[in-house]
């Protein structure tokens, strides 16, 4: 008796799982069929979901091209302290060092006279008059400086302050920052607005993005609202209906994101060398390729994120019948 | 006749099916009745809230079906015929009443509940309902496919379901693609490929010319034959009186007539 009941309930359990597996099957067919048969809405929702996605995928390219421009002008940013030519190397180097112990220094770099000497050489090849001149000094006229950067360009003026106070002062010939005190303001504050605007414009575009992909498929899916209604009627549940529409939804993202990246392929390498020539540290299209699959990552998460929860979404409201 | 003979071989393999009694929430020892009594409306009232005002649509109507029973609904459009129709399949709740419909006790299922119930009715309706995006033999297997039937039964059973309503060979054809009778040739086969306790049909030939009304209210009586219980809500007089059995009269949402045997009697 005891075996029959084992085997019995083993039956079952098989027969529901079978069950289960058919279920699932036809949600998938139906979830293709649907996206088959509809054609030209699936078109038309597909391709509004493809540029949704590319906004996207600019926001990510100019999400990195800001960061990097961004970086290269701080790079640029700096105080120079040139030193009286008298000043002995030891003491350059003690100033070197407190220096270095501020918190808000990111980097100092002594240049002594004859490396001065051997850039300035350098940077002016070719120019004979004035290696020429350069030669007829005996002497060499450069001065030893400290290259001082930090880490935000709003601390120079701490920095600039501190060297203003300090007692090694009477060493100083001239400092750059009283000179360039205006600019590096200024390229800080544009720096600033450019990070807060840029994270705004790109809050703004995704927003955009994904409320223009859940109308598209709110409206495809209100378009079949009442085959929603005659499912229920037929005795169909909630899951057994919303389910090919999550197929759907899957069908939508993954195709639109694998399109968007084809599409941005060509626009990227066609742009690549115009945004070379404002940031000359971005190469754009090997950025790209070699990250290709974690921006296709990147598109298919959010477009099969985006499909799924939108179909989800659009297909409760016409369920309660 | 030989039409007849397969629809015979085909009820009768499957019956017993759908006999879950009482393995559902709504089932009381009231429901128990409906075992016997198929179909039960109690001082059933539905008033509709449009805007401001409110509209009975129903008042107070109660009655019995029995199983096997063919039963005519008829009346006058807005008389509750649509409404007696979306109540028993739990489209609509009754504002006052009770209904009980086999072992269920209809407006205490919850909306989860809602899909079993159906199972146990075929529903026809006058604008067909035929999902516009599958082909004739897709909308019969659906209402299988929502029952969770395997593949093999269902290619088994709707071919046969289709040759039944003389549709074998459109049966890859979309709704699109079928003439009105033949549309509605399709919801009838969908509507009783689960075997069904019951049919309802509201208003099936409103949108069909005579020949195709009288081939559809055949295949209703048919139907009634094997065994199953049929609700025809119509206003058509002479299919009324042709079917010849028990009508009953609405006017206004209240029953003013109830007779076995009845005729369509214009007030």
């Amino acid at each position: 008796m005891t075996i029959d009941k084992n085997n019995l309930s083993k039956v079952k359990s098989q027969k529901s799982k079978v069950k289960l597996l058919t279920t699932l099957f036809r949600i998938i067919k139906y979830g293709f069929l649907g996206f088959w048969r509809n054609g030209w809405l699936s078109t038309a929702t597909l391709s509004i979901i493809v540029l949704a996605l590319l906004v996207f995928e600019g926001l990510m390219i100019f999400n990195v091209l800001t960061k990097t421009a961004l970086e290269a002008i701080q790079n640029k940013i700096d105080i120079s302290v040139y030193f009286k030519t008298n000043t002995p190397e030891d003491d350059i180097l003690k100033i070197k060092k407190s220096l270095e112990s501020l918190a808000e220094v990111k980097s100092v770099e002594y240049i002594s006279r004859d490396k001065a000497l051997e850039i300035f050489k350098e940077r002016h090849k070719g120019e004979e008059t004035i290696i020429q001149s350069l030669e007829e000094l005996k002497d060499n006229p450069l001065l030893a400086s400290l290259n001082i950067k930090a880490h935000d360009p709003k601390e120079y003026a701490t920095i600039a302050d501190y060297l203003e106070k300090a007692n090694f002062k009477v060493w100083f010939e001239k400092v750059t920052y009283a000179q360039n005190a205006v600019a590096i303001e200024r390229l800080s504050r544009i720096i600033d607005t450019a990070e807060k605007g840029g994270l705004a414009l790109i809050i703004f575009l995704a927003l955009i993005a994904v409320l223009v992909t859940f109308n598209t498929i709110r409206l495809a899916i209100y378009s079949t609202r009442e085959e929603i209604g005659i499912m229920r009627l037929v005795g169909a549940t909630n899951s057994f209906i919303r389910g090919p529409y999550v197929v759907e939804g899957i069908i939508y993202g993954l195709l639109a994101g694998i399109l968007s990246v084809i599409i941005a392929l060509p626009i990227i390498y066609f742009i690549s060398p115009y945004v070379k020539i404002f940031i000359p540290e971005m190469n754009l299209w090997s950025y790209f390729t070699s990250n290709l699959f974690g921006i296709l990552g990147y598109q298919l998460l959010f477009g099969v994120g985006l499909g799924v929860i939108s179909s989800v979404i659009a297909v409760r409201k016409y369920l309660r019948v | 006749m030989l039409l007849l003979n397969k629809l015979i071989t085909l009820f009768y393999e499957h019956r017993g099916r759908g006999a879950e009694f009482c393995s559902q929430s709504g089932c009381t020892t009231f429901a128990l009745l409906g075992k016997i009594r198929m179909i039960i409306f109690q001082n059933v009232s539905k008033i509709y809230n449009g805007n401001g005002h409110q509209v009975v649509a129903l008042e107070d109507v109660s009655f019995t079906i029995n199983p096997k029973e063919f039963v005519s609904i008829v009346g006058k459009s807005g008389a509750g015929k649509s409404t007696i129709v979306k109540l028993l399949i739990g489209e609509e709740r009754p504002t006052k009443g009770r209904i009980i419909f086999s072992s269920y006790d209809v407006n205490k299922l919850k909306k989860s509940e809602l899909p079993q119930l159906r199972r146990h009715i075929g529903v026809i309706f006058q604008d067909f309902r035929l999902l516009p995006n599958k082909t004739a033999f897709e909308n019969v297997a659906f209402a299988l496919e929502v029952a969770g039937r395997l593949q093999s039964d269902i290619e088994e059973l709707v071919p046969q379901a289709l040759e039944m309503v003389g549709l074998k060979d459109k049966m890859f054809n979309f709704p699109r693609e079928l003439s009105g009778g033949e549309r509605q040739r399709v919801a009838i086969a969908r509507a009783m490929i689960n075997h069904p306790d019951l049919i309802v049909a509201d208003e099936p030939t409103g949108n069909l010319d005579p020949i195709n009304t009288l081939e559809i209210v055949k295949l209703l009586l048919k139907i009634n034959e094997l065994g199953t219980t049929v609700i025809l809500a119509t206003h058509n007089k002479e299919i009324v009186n042709y079917i010849n059995r028990r009508v009953i009269s609405l006017e206004n949402g209240r029953i003013i007539r109830d007779e076995e045997k009845g005729k369509y009697i214009l007030v």
